[in-house]
């Protein structure tokens, strides 16, 4: 009965409000690179090319053609998973990506490993204790990790760690990781200084939902039946919160695969967000547009699923 | 136990709150009263009176911001004040139990009614879940509840609000508690709704033999249930005494204003009709209105259907109804808030467009309403003079020192003082804010009034003054009111003529002197008869038709 038609017809229209803004989206991010200054072929020939020469190189591009047409061909592309080839390495841009998205994922996965329960322990047990020592401790912590950019976190451990203390590498990637003690070392960093981003966030964000939950006559109503602290919040401050708190666990770990340009770059990490970067400064177009819809698609996969737990957790959406 | 010795006695009860700006306030002033074996005890006072605070803190509780600072509470032979927070746990739910204001909001959206109805005896370990569950069944029997084998496997959406308020009552006695408290737990009800789980809250308790502490502004549900009654005011006793000594031979004078609000002041016709001649001020010819999108002209939920009336100058007509009964409906119909999709509104013979937009400044100033909640209804932004200055530039278009002029003309006429002007709406009162909405309205200097539950948030003392202050502006200004209550006697007390609404249609217009004796129609007399008197053998001696009851209140 807890997969009753309605859940399946909420859940459905979900699924289908995703995958109409994913066409948007694709249509949006086609334009936009598009709308990029300069001639690829201009470009691709460099400065001394003949105009005939760029011309021929259009036409063998399909550039003439209409930006509509070509825009339903790349979009058929994606969908059969051809993302054309890159510009400039003249190499399938699945491939390019491909390792890219792995290197990418494992840290993001690391991340959410480690900060998920972390995050939300600490915004519960804040919201428990709601205006002891340890939620002000955490309250300030929080805030003060959230005001400090992450360039600053980053390059400070940097010096700090690898360059004073001479524990950990000061670069990610190209160390050698074949022992568990030396992968631990070359991702200490970039997780540590991602962490505390992502964390942050979520912790603020589990504190006010359960705070907000706590409130209600109904966790009064179980302090009055005699119920302990732990379980007036885990039996039953918790479940009604737990609509937002998967959202704001989404939108912080959405911004673990596109929003951590700074912190690949100051660890020289073959990320996605650094792929895309390069891809930009060399206008290497169906990189660029690769890049962007991987970004979205993670970006939506998380907060539909945040939106289905949503859905599940609450008994009048559920029937 | 010696059958002398009182199962609470509270001593000297003090507790203090820290306000938004950090001062510290006392908020009961030194208690005592106490309560015997099987005793029920009213607490009666008006809002900001303490009644809550005080039975909360039987149970060791007080609410954020709250401290006890001073006295005794003893429950049985547990010291409550002296306990740590783990020993006031353990009492909870078995020694004393808790039956919440609105169950609707005190049951836990995403738990099953059983799994909260059986919580405490899991928490307490008193018994196994089977037999937790078989006891919970039984309790659903006595307090008369539809389906009572399978209704515990429903969530709180599924059942209704009389239903949930019953079943609060379950999850407080299933603990077998010597003290249940009843903190207002039928106000949220319809009165009709309201007898069917007062009669379910007596007997139980009566079977039982347990004590009771029952929260109320109302002293007529009072009279039908409690033994003795206590006063409040300001977090101290006025009076305590039995419930018969209470209601008959009051000794304090606020006890006694308490009553007096309570008397039907019987309305005197500013006018008698004056046969067809005269148009009436607002007539409405089958007028329908509804909710959400519009399909083949009618909207898919449909709120209100066919309703007509004729109101004359000088005359006011009431409207009474259950929640959902379309009262509020018609008034934002007539309004133009909410565009009747068929229908049509008269204002003194011309027809109104359905929607406000449509309608021409002077047909809006002429008919004004007010809501029910000054709260809301009044920008927290802006001043009490800019608030009630915006009529008068919009329809007037007066400004500077000629609507400053008038602002304290209007203020007067509500009887508040010029000063006033100056004050933010949160610095007010109830009744001064619900004041003011008023002044707003006879800014436009309407002729009619349309009048949405505007005494129901207050205090029984606060709405007989604004009710009085009603009359009085009818008399200078000629003005007449469409009013809206749930609640019988407020409408006796100022219409002429009173439209009894069930389901969104009208079943019945009657005089509002003769209500109770003229009333035919079913649901009419159902209502009227259920509304409570100050007179301790009404319940028992009421006889209502069990399947009337059954076919029209929310069960």
């Amino acid at each position: 009965m807890l997969w009753s038609t309605t859940t399946w017809r909420l859940i459905g229209q979900r699924l289908g409000i995703a995958l109409i803004t994913l066409v948007i989206v694709s249509f949006a991010v086609f334009f936009a690179t598009e709308m990029l200054p300069g001639d690829v072929a201009q470009i691709l020939l460099g400065q001394a090319a003949t105009p005939e020469a760029v011309a021929g190189l259009r036409e063998a591009m399909g550039l003439n053609e209409p930006a509509f047409q070509r825009f339903l061909g790349w979009l058929v592309g994606l969908a059969t998973g051809d993302m054309g080839r890159s510009y400039v390495n003249d190499i399938e841009v699945v491939d390019l990506l491909g390792g890219r998205l792995q290197n990418s994922l494992r840290l993001a996965g690391i991340v959410t490993v480690i900060c998920v329960p972390v995050a939300l322990t600490l915004g519960i047990i804040a919201a428990m204790f709601r205006g002891s020592w340890l939620d002000r401790a955490v309250s300030v912590a929080t805030i003060s990790v959230i005001s400090v950019p992450e360039f600053m976190v980053a390059t400070l451990s940097v010096l700090v760690f690898a360059v004073w203390l001479g524990w950990l590498p000061a670069l990610s990637y190209g160390v050698n990781v074949d022992s568990i003690g030396a992968m631990l070392r070359a991702y200490a960093m970039p997780v540590i200084t991602l962490s505390f981003v992502v964390a942050a966030q979520m912790i603020r964000m589990t504190r006010a939902a359960v705070i907000e939950t706590i409130e209600t006559p109904y966790v009064e109503m179980a302090l009055l039946k005699g119920a302990s602290k732990l379980r007036m919040v885990l039996v039953h401050a918790l479940p009604n919160a737990l609509g937002p708190i998967a959202n704001a666990v989404a939108l912080s770990l959405s911004y673990l695969v596109g929003g951590v340009i700074i912190v690949e770059t100051v660890f020289n990490y073959p990320g996605v967000a650094k792929l895309m970067v390069d891809a930009v400064a060399t206008r290497d177009l169906p990189l660029i547009q690769s890049c962007a819809m991987v970004f979205c698609v993670s970006y939506l996969t998380l907060i539909t699923l945040a939106d289905m737990i949503a859905i599940l957790s609450n008994p009048r959406l559920r029937q | 136990m010696m059958t002398d010795t009182p199962l609470v006695s509270v001593r000297d009860l003090r507790i203090g709150a820290v306000t938004d700006s950090g001062r510290n306030v006392e908020i009961i002033r030194g208690v005592d009263f106490d309560i015997a074996p099987g005793e029920i005890l009213a607490l009666i006072g008006e809002s900001g009176s303490g009644k809550t605070t005080i039975a909360l803190s039987l149970m060791g509780h007080t609410r954020r911001g709250c401290s006890i600072e001073g006295g005794t509470i003893r429950v049985g032979e547990h010291d409550v004040t002296g306990m740590t927070e783990r020993q006031r746990a353990k009492l909870r739910g078995t020694e004393i139990s808790y039956v919440p204001q609105s169950a609707a909001a005190a049951f836990n959206p995403s738990k099953r009614i059983m799994d909260q109805v059986v919580e405490t005896t899991r928490i307490h370990d008193l018994m196994p879940r089977a037999k937790a569950e078989e006891r919970a069944r039984g309790l659903f029997r006595a307090l008369a509840l539809p389906d009572p084998d399978t209704i515990g496997e429903r969530y709180p959406h599924q059942v209704s609000g009389g239903q949930l308020q019953r079943l609060s009552a379950a999850m407080a006695l299933i603990g077998d508690p010597e003290l249940v408290i009843f903190d207002e737990p039928t106000t949220a009800l319809d009165v009709t709704t309201q007898i069917e789980v007062l009669r379910a809250f007596r007997r139980v308790m009566e079977e039982g033999g347990m004590a009771g502490v029952y929260v109320s502004h109302d002293l007529a549900v009072v009279a039908q249930i409690a033994d003795r009654i206590v006063v409040l005011k300001n977090g101290e006793i006025q009076e305590q005494g039995t419930t018969e000594q209470i209601l008959s031979a009051p000794k304090h004078p606020y006890t006694k204003e308490l009553l007096a609000a309570f008397d039907p002041v019987p309305h005197v016709a500013v006018k008698d009709v004056e046969a067809e001649a005269e148009t009436p001020i607002l007539e409405v010819r089958g007028l329908y209105a509804g909710y959400g999108p519009i399909k083949d002209g009618e909207p898919l939920a449909k709120v209100m259907s066919d309703v007509s009336f004729k109101l004359y100058r000088g005359r006011n007509l009431g409207v009474i109804g259950e929640s959902g009964s379309g009262k509020s409906t018609l008034a934002r119909a007539i309004a133009g808030i909410l565009p009747a999709y068929r229908g049509e509104v008269l204002l003194d013979g011309h027809t109104l467009a359905p929607s406000l937009g449509q309608r021409s400044k002077q047909e809006l100033r002429r008919a004004q309403i007010v809501f029910q909640l000054a709260d809301t209804a009044l920008n927290p932004a802006h001043s009490v003079g800019s608030i009630i200055a915006r009529p008068l530039r919009f329809y007037k278009g007066l400004r500077g020192d000629a609507a400053d002029k008038r602002v304290i003309e209007l203020l007067d006429m509500v009887h508040l003082p010029p000063t006033l002007r100056h004050r933010l709406p949160s610095e007010l009162s109830g009744g001064q804010k619900q004041r003011v909405n008023l002044a707003r309205a006879l800014a436009a200097e309407p002729e009619l009034i349309l009048c949405d539950e505007i005494t129901s948030a207050l205090d029984t003392v606060v709405a007989a003054a604004i009710l009085e202050l009603l009359k009085e502006l009818q008399g200078e200004l000629g003005l007449s009111y469409m009013f809206i209550s749930h609640d019988l006697s407020t409408v006796e007390a100022i219409c002429d003529d009173v439209l009894v609404m069930y389901k969104g249609e009208v079943v019945e217009a009657l005089p509002a002197a003769r209500m109770s004796q003229d009333a035919t129609h079913a649901y009419s007399r159902l209502l009227i008869s259920s509304v409570p008197q100050l007179d301790t053998g009404w319940l028992a001696g009421l006889e209502q038709d069990p399947e009337l009851l059954a076919a029209f209140s929310d069960r």
